[in-house]
């Protein structure tokens, strides 16, 4: 019985996005109603006002760079395979993505590596491969808004730059945030399972 | 000419069924029992619908509950668990973790936004509008389907448009029609109270009225709304306001007291909540009904979604689609509860009286209860509550002085 929900045909390029994704078809209609119900004004993309309306979001300390972790590259816009792209990396890791991994084709957007890569640059305002100690201020000042003193807030960043920093150059590059990183369960972390 | 006699002829007897099956009746409070059979037989095939469904569809691609657990697998435990730490501990490079993960968990689902459009029914009701996951399932379902579009499009909706259009002239011209029922519910409001109810859509002022006349308060719209509404001052005072206006406010609360002071004037009916919610949730009730005074009567009403989808969309859909699409469901039924009055009591503040109505009314109507403000529909959410976030995670990693 045909209706105005999505379809599969209504998705464009739905199979390209599956493979990049690894989406099921069933999620990616769920997530695509997601889509369009965040999208007020059926332009058809979604601007950072879109997202800041949603109010669980707007609250959380780290709601901005979440936000702007959907613009990559200075945009204004998040299409569909941009907006699912994003989601992907919080894909939790099922026994398919680890079998035998061909070689050519590129590593899965949920794997280990690419979910702190994700985490990485939320701390890396400027996109330049290191979370330098400047930047890391920054963003704690994010997540605590005006509660800490400047002091305070110095002293935090300096221990953490310090205790993961390994070549001495005062910031911290993917590899070391990588290391510093090492024990933690980050497949479990970050992951959101979406329920069939 | 035959063709003109010919409808002609079919008019009036079609006014008079009308006249002689619904209007009448309804005037005296009598009932003819055509509802309950008309019920009985839509749950009957409602019941047959269901049970292909499920024959025909795999087992795996059943929703189930959907509608209430959600879409996504949730963590719900707080802040400082969720962290992995104790209190006071210090700053960590995977806090970032957990807020990325809370913050992508409500890109993909939250709370608010899903209670601004319409519930999704487990199992298919046979209307187009709620078929949001169900597919093709044999040629019966579909011929019942065919049947219901023309049962409701060729029988009900032009039944409904007379109806309508019969109680709209008549409202409009000034007359009231009488339908006082006999005094048997006990909790009624009472002439000097304030009525306060779940807003779903108008028909819960219909719902209520059927009961008693209420003076009301709300926003002014335009198109036929407006016309409605500049009709009903007419006849006793009601109070319409713009909801963006800050001085309309204030004088709101002026006038709401004088009018609950004056014991001879109707209750007033307000809904708290400031916009039509989707009856699965009852969010914020804004403190300013409460802070007025007086007895407080709550109503709890709950739409049955199975019959048709009472909720009003006014961002989706203006007044006229909305009632062709009421006139097209199959039933509007719905649920009332009069409950028992309250007031404030000692040493309470307007908004813990209002959030104690509101979990009342909740439990009541089977609602989840939201702390969410129902303006969030339209405007962005407040910085305090960033605030506190923010308050809540800085006492962690700084809190005891634990910082080296």
């Amino acid at each position: 019985m045909g209706s105005r929900s999505s379809h599969a045909a209504v998705i464009p390029d739905a199979d390209s996005i599956r493979r990049e994704t690894g989406f099921s078809q069933a999620s990616l209609l769920r997530l695509h109603h997601r889509f369009r119900a965040l999208d007020r004004n059926k332009k058809g993309y979604l601007s950072r006002m879109d997202l800041q309306q949603i109010g669980a979001l707007a609250v959380n300390p780290l709601g901005d760079r979440i936000i702007e972790s959907f613009f990559p590259d200075g945009s204004q816009q998040v299409d569909f395979p941009g907006f699912v792209r994003v989601l992907a990396h919080f894909r939790p890791v099922e026994d398919e993505d680890t079998e035998t991994q061909d070689p050519k084709k590129p590593e899965p957007l949920n794997s280990r590596r690419n979910k702190l890569h994700y985490a990485f640059q939320l701390y890396d305002l400027d996109r330049d491969g290191k979370i330098s100690r400047h930047e890391m201020l920054q963003v704690l000042r994010l997540m605590v808004g005006v509660q800490v003193t400047e002091e305070q807030l110095e002293n935090i960043a300096d221990r953490t730059v310090q205790e993961a920093d390994e070549d001495g150059d005062g910031a911290v590059s993917f590899v070391e945030f990588t290391k510093s990183l090492e024990k933690m369960d980050v497949e479990q972390k970050m992951s959101i399972r979406i329920l069939k | 000419m035959e063709g003109a006699e010919l409808a002609g002829k079919i008019l009036s007897t079609w006014l008079t069924l009308v006249l002689g099956f619904i209007l009448l009746p309804s005037v005296f409070g009598v009932s003819l029992g055509i509802s309950e059979i008309y019920m009985k037989i839509l749950v009957k095939t409602l019941e047959w619908a269901t049970i292909r469904i499920e024959k025909g569809t795999p087992k795996e691609s059943i929703l189930k509950n959907s509608a209430s657990v959600g879409i996504i697998q949730r963590d719900e435990s707080p802040m400082e668990k969720g962290l992995s730490g104790l209190r006071g501990r210090d700053f960590e490079l995977s806090d970032v973790f957990y807020f990325s993960k809370k913050g992508l968990e409500a890109i993909v689902e939250d709370e608010v936004t899903q209670r601004f459009s319409s519930e999704e029914l487990v199992s298919w009701n046979l209307l187009t509008r709620t078929n949001v996951n169900f597919q093709y399932i044999s040629l019966r379902l579909t011929m019942v389907w065919v049947l219901g579009v023309i049962v409701r499009y060729c029988v009900l909706l032009p039944l409904r448009v007379t109806l309508a259009f019969i109680g709209i002239s008549l409202l409009v011209i000034g007359t009231t029609l009488v339908g006082q029922l006999p005094d048997s519910r006990q909790y009624r409001p009472q002439k000097g109270g304030i009525c306060v109810a779940n807003h779903t859509s108008p028909i819960d002022v219909l719902i209520l009225t059927t009961d008693g006349c209420y003076a009301m308060v709300g926003q002014v719209h335009g198109g036929l709304m407006g016309i409605i509404q500049r009709a009903m001052v007419k006849a006793c005072p009601h109070v319409w306001f713009e909801r963006s206006e800050m001085k309309d406010r204030h004088l709101v609360t002026k006038r709401l007291k004088e009018h609950i002071a004056d014991k001879k004037k109707l209750p007033i009916l307000i809904f708290p909540e400031g916009t039509c919610i989707n009856n699965t949730s009852v969010m914020m009730f804004k403190k300013g009904s409460f802070e007025i005074g007086g007895t407080i009567h709550p109503v709890a009403i709950k739409y049955n979604p199975q019959f048709g989808d009472a909720f009003w969309n006014s961002s989706k859909y203006n007044m006229v689609s909305y009632l062709l699409r009421m006139m097209t469901s199959w039933a509007i039924v719905c649920d009332v509860w009069y409950m028992p009055p309250m007031t404030r009591e000692e040493g309470e503040d307007a908004v813990q009286f209002a959030n104690r109505v509101k979990s009342a009314i909740a439990i009541q109507g089977g609602l989840t209860e939201l702390p969410w403000d129902g303006g969030l529909k339209r405007a962005k959410v407040k910085d305090t509550l960033k605030e506190e976030q923010q308050k809540n995670y800085s006492k962690m990693i700084v809190g005891n002085g634990s910082v080296s």
